[in-house]
């Protein structure tokens, strides 16, 4: 019926070039993750083990495991989470349910979106001046948690403001209907209907937090502490700790002679833990909006 | 004993004998005032976001503030090359190369990132079905997630020895190998904000433009790139600041040397790598910490400045 003019041959082959183009670049983001990820694998596989995570460092960072750095590493993403995770939550209910469009919310959206925008090092300075120095806490896992809070709470404020916004307005109005409060609505009809939306953002914050090096490298984190091994109370929030994520920077960049599997295995460990945590909260997203009821 | 279970027992009859009226009137009243105090906290949770951003701002402007008071001359600041902060003779704070380290590396970046960038987001929009596109857009989310100092130990373990091996350098720290790392680090952030962009142009152009017969591609370059060419820009702008900030990964990969670059192939220092490997020798309230703290403020002041604009190119625009 057509024949083929060389037109249209012409515009179905710029069509051929440009998808293939853009499909190579996106092919391009995802072919470093794999390789990356494979090879930091392959060359950390002879040192994997359950020891490797129970043991501390020792013999100048060059023999052992990373306990004390994991350990610590938990201890920070606790503490921040219990900081950000109610001031995130509240801050989105604000945006979301009380406050009505005007200069001074866009100014708050400005704020968060800057806040998110500031870079990692000035959040350091900040923890360093603020909480170490002014508020005299000094070097410790509560400061340097206070400082990743901080940092973090633009991710859960916008995930819960994203979670807020997906309740329906009908809902609100209907509980408004029968006589309930802002509060009581809130509490009542909005928060059960976004908890798993909420949750999603707090698991991103917790995958974001744990990879930060930055903001605890003056705050909080030490190159090396000796810890009890397998005491997970090991720390009080007001010693310093050691991180994962401090602790690679330390031995690629200061320990010499290391054997070469263990920054691989250290870095498989960090990445590890913040992939599966990540994945985790997409796995979760996705599964609830397969089944979201409205 | 028995006594006290007497007057215990009278009190609850007391209390009992109250009107239920005035109950329910006491306890409307605490549900009144414990509301109140909610929703008061939810405000100062609400504005704490810009309290914070003043915060940054105020706290480390504050531990750098005494340097500007003394013998202090914001043009040498500026625009002089020379870093010798730790120099017993002259001690010299010239951010200029310092300013072109990061320069260097973001620009450096940048022509990696933005054509990617915005060709991927063109590609998960556009040209891909929806399976492909949610499976992309985790690799993507994957991608961001990577800590910076994961990718500073792939650039010194994976990329020095494979920079030095393809272009036959002798050191494979350089400004190739931070833009190589901060490309991959901002493509995501322009991935995910591109993406927004395109959606957020109506069908209806899309529907216009194939109905006059034009193919997918020439839809992508004569109508959804003009329509949404400023969100296009926020996303190149934010993957900007984000590659500005950029701590971990550059003062791994960059090599150390405060310098200006001539080639990619040139040790740099950037801004906040030296904040980085300077802060921890530089004891408190000297001349030396307090101009990190200058640093410091110059860094939120470019980042501020790359958001905000980011921010009113989307907003303003599309209330204009």
């Amino acid at each position: 019926m057509f024949t083929t003019t060389p037109l249209i041959r012409k515009k179905q082959r710029n069509e051929l070039i440009a998808k293939c183009v853009f499909g190579g670049m996106a092919l391009a983001m995802i072919v470093p993750l794999i390789v990356i990820v494979t090879y930091l694998v392959v060359r950390a596989a002879p040192l994997l083990s359950w020891e490797f995570l129970t043991t501390n460092p020792s013999g100048g960072m060059r023999h052992g495991g990373i306990w004390s750095a994991l350990l610590g590493t938990v201890y920070l993403v606790t503490v921040s989470l219990l900081i950000a995770a109610p001031v995130g939550v509240l801050a989105a209910v604000y945006l979301n349910e009380y406050a009505r469009e005007s200069l001074f919310t866009r100014i708050i959206n400005l704020a968060v979106v800057n806040l998110a925008g500031v870079p990692s090092i000035v959040h350091a300075l900040f923890g360093l001046g603020a909480f170490v120095l002014f508020a005299g806490i000094g070097r410790s896992i509560l400061a340097a948690s206070l400082t990743l809070a901080i940092m973090t709470l633009p991710v859960i404020v916008a995930s819960t403001k994203e979670a807020l916004a997906a309740v329906p307005v009908s809902f609100r109005e209907a509980c408004w209907n029968v006589g309930a409060t802002r509060w009581q609505t809130i509490r009542g009809i909005v928060l059960p209907n976004s908890i798993s939306g909420i949750l999603t953002g707090v698991i991103l914050q917790v995958s974001r937090t744990a990879g930060e090096t930055a903001p605890i490298m003056f705050t909080g984190a030490v190159f090396f502490k000796k810890i009890e091994e397998g005491d997970p109370f090991a720390y009080s929030i007001w010693d310093q700790c050691m991180a994962l994520s401090m602790h690679l920077f330390t031995i690629t960049t200061q320990v010499t002679e290391a054997p070469k599997a263990l920054p691989y295995a250290t870095a498989v460990v960090l990445l590890g833990a913040v992939l599966s945590v990540n994945a985790s909260a997409i796995a979760l997203r996705s599964y609830l909006r397969s089944r979201k009821k409205w | 004993m028995k006594q006290e279970v007497a007057t215990l027992g009278s009190a609850a009859r007391s209390r009992t004998s109250e009107a239920p009226a005035q109950i329910a009137a006491r306890r409307r009243r605490v549900e009144a005032v414990s509301e109140r105090v909610l929703e008061w906290l939810i405000r100062l949770c609400g504005v704490s976001a810009i309290l914070f951003v003043f915060g940054i701002f105020f706290f480390v402007f504050r531990e750098g503030v005494g340097l500007l008071f003394g013998d202090f001359s914001l043009r040498k600041f500026l625009f002089s090359t020379e870093w010798y902060p730790t120099s017993h003779s002259n001690v010299r704070y010239g951010v200029l190369a310092l300013l072109a380290g990061t320069a260097s590396v973001t620009v450096t970046a940048m022509l990696i990132a933005v054509p990617f960038g915005l060709g991927a987001a063109i590609f998960v929009s556009e040209f891909c079905g929806k399976r492909t596109k949610e499976s992309l857009k985790v690799v993507i989310e994957l991608l961001a997630a990577i800590p910076s100092v994961v990718w500073g130990f792939i650039g010194i373990s994976v990329m020095n020895p494979l920079i030095q091996d393809v272009f036959h350098v002798p050191v494979g720290l350089n400004v190739l190998n931070g833009a190589l790392l901060l490309a991959l680090m901002s493509v995501p952030i322009m991935v995910s904000i591109g993406e927004d962009a395109l959606k957020a142009v109506p069908d209806s152009f899309r529907e216009a433009a194939t109905a006059l017969g034009a193919t997918r591609w020439q839809v992508v370059y004569k109508v959804l790139v003009p329509a949404a060419k400023n969100g296009l820009l926020a996303a190149v702008l934010l993957g900007v600041g984000r590659a500005v900030g950029e701590t971990m990964a550059v003062l791994m990969a960059t090599g150390h040397a405060v310098n200006i670059p001539h080639s990619v192939f040139d040790p740099v220092r950037t801004l906040t790598a030296t904040i980085a490997a300077e802060l921890g020798e530089a004891s408190v309230g000297s001349p030396h910490y307090q101009v990190l703290f200058l640093v410091g403020i110059l860094l939120f002041s470019i980042t501020f400045v790359v958001n905000l604009s980011a921010d009113l190119i989307v907003k303003g625009v599309r209330k204009g």
